[in-house]
């Protein structure tokens, strides 16, 4: 089956000087170490009604993953101007991604607090830039967003053992339809695909990168052994999930039938259309603990990536929202679906009562993407969630077998 | 509901109570304890040492014998690849 998606009203988002467009204009305010957050929060607080979203990184040694992350997220398409707060004496290099910003044609401002002599000032000057960038970002020009150009990722959070029967093949379904219609589809979470792999890699557009998507589930596998403990919290069992390998199956149903086209890392930008898988763990001896220690930081390396919005599918009922792209909440369970009605865009669970079915939910989580890009605010977004995790990481850089030209 | 033809563990749809009688392939099965939506029931006997599939895979090995309406999790499944954490791992004593 198959789904028209022309006719349709078309996407209005913002113009930026690399040709890509956004969805949405927001502002980023950006702490460059732990000592500065407060001073960006409050700076954020002066703008309650704004979109005016916080990032940052709080370790003080330098990490080429956070610096690679916050140079892609603070020039991604949904973001109109950015705001850096530094305390000064931190190690991330601030000048290279001032200087970035800055080439990419947003309006962008340092505030160093120790050089403007503290807190208040900093805040002080910090409200006034941002109050001058509203202005600004009014005058943004507006762009059609072709369908094709959309990218959109895929996470789930809170998973239990509907997870894998309605929201996870629903929204596959959903992948399916918009890889069909032209556009970029992320999924991730090698962890979550372990004893999968051979399956994975017959999807594969070539043997290479099939060797390459084996490759990174061992290594996921071993990470995670070394680790202690795999991607499965204490809800998953109460859920009615017993071990990894199933909700193994259940989170890989997430990535649709699609052929992989690539596989990318965090932050990598994607080529040719179609679907990707992100490697989401540290290449190397484990150093700085789990790959993710949250959903949240999944969520933020597919927008790093250049995802416009995320589908976040959900049994237990997580609430979390994003920094810069708006989050699709798809509950997967019809008893949470009832508790937590406004948190959720969209109920999968009505699968289990034979009310709908994945295909038509499918299509229905598509028609939501193309409302969220059109501006329409999505059920964490109105509730103001903002949410942002980054931390520790080592990669090596992804070798030609990843991102075939076939 | 049963995922995949080849499994030999039901998906719980609704929860069933306590007492409750379900036939399963024609047989009568009592419930002794509430079943939450979501949660596995052996369809079949299923041997210690035996593969548990689920969505046509295996999900992880059976630790004692398992007979037909069993609840199956925690106390009879383990995985084959990494052990799983709860509240009431070791860990958290």
């Amino acid at each position: 089956m198959t789904m028209n998606l022309t006719n349709k009203e078309p996407i209005v988002g913002y113009q930026r000087q690399d040709g890509r467009v956004g969805i949405r204009n927001v502002i980023v305010i950006a702490y460059l170490v732990e000592c500065a957050h407060h001073v960006a929060r409050r700076i954020a607080n002066f703008f309650p009604e704004d979109p005016v979203h916080v990032i940052g990184f709080s370790g003080c040694y330098p990490n080429a993953y956070a610096d690679k992350m916050m140079n892609a997220l603070c020039t991604h398409p949904n973001v109109g101007a950015v705001l850096l707060v530094s305390l000064g004496c931190e190690s991330f290099n601030r000048n290279r991604l001032l200087e970035n910003i800055r080439s990419s044609g947003r309006p962008v401002h340092l505030v160093g607090i120790q050089e403007r002599g503290g807190t208040a000032n900093a805040m002080q000057e910090g409200k006034t830039f941002v109050s001058e960038a509203l202005e600004h970002l009014k005058g943004t020009s507006r762009a059609v967003l072709p369908f094709e150009d959309l990218i959109v990722g895929v996470v789930s959070g809170g998973s239990d053992a509907t997870s894998g029967l309605t929201a996870n093949p629903a929204a596959g379904k959903a992948f399916d339809y918009i890889v069909e219609g032209g556009a970029t589809a992320i999924f991730e979470n090698t962890g979550e695909m372990i004893g999968l792999e051979d399956h994975m890699a017959a999807r594969a557009v070539t043997e290479e990168l099939g060797e390459q998507i084996k490759a990174a589930v061992h290594k996921a596998a071993r990470y995670y052994s070394v680790m202690g403990h795999g991607s499965f919290a204490p809800g998953n069992a109460e859920g009615g999930l017993t071990t990894l390998e199933e909700k193994s199956m259940g989170a890989y149903c997430k990535s649709g039938s699609a052929p992989i086209v690539g596989l990318i890392k965090p932050a990598d930008r994607t080529g040719r259309k179609g679907l990707y898988l992100m490697d989401i763990v540290p290449d190397g001896e484990p150093r700085f603990g789990f790959p993710n220690p949250n959903d949240i930081a999944e969520m933020n390396e597919l927008i790093a990536s250049g995802a416009h919005c995320i589908l976040f599918t959900t049994g237990r009922g997580s609430v979390a929202g994003s920094a810069i792209s708006p989050v699709i909440k798809i509950c997967a369970n019809p008893e949470t679906y009832q508790r937590m009605r406004g948190d959720m865009d969209i109920n999968a669970g009505k699968i289990l009562y034979d009310q709908a079915t994945i295909e038509e939910v499918g299509k229905e989580i598509v028609q939501k993407i193309i409302l969220t890009a059109q501006g329409q605010p999505t059920c964490s977004e109105a509730l103001g969630h903002q949410e942002f995790s980054l931390s520790y990481k080592s990669f090596e850089p992804i070798g030609p077998a990843c991102l075939p030209s076939v | 509901m049963k995922i995949h033809p080849n499994d030999n563990v039901l998906v719980v749809k609704r929860e069933i109570a306590e007492g409750e009688i379900i036939q399963i392939n024609g047989e009568s099965v009592r419930f002794g304890k509430k079943i939450g939506l979501g949660h596995k029931i052996a369809e079949i006997p299923i041997s210690k040492g035996e593969r548990v599939i689920k969505f046509g895979i295996p999900i992880g090995s059976a630790t004692t014998d398992i007979l037909p309406g069993d609840h199956v999790h925690l106390h009879n499944l383990q995985s084959d690849y990494i052990p799983t954490y709860t509240h009431d791992n070791e860990f958290n004593k």
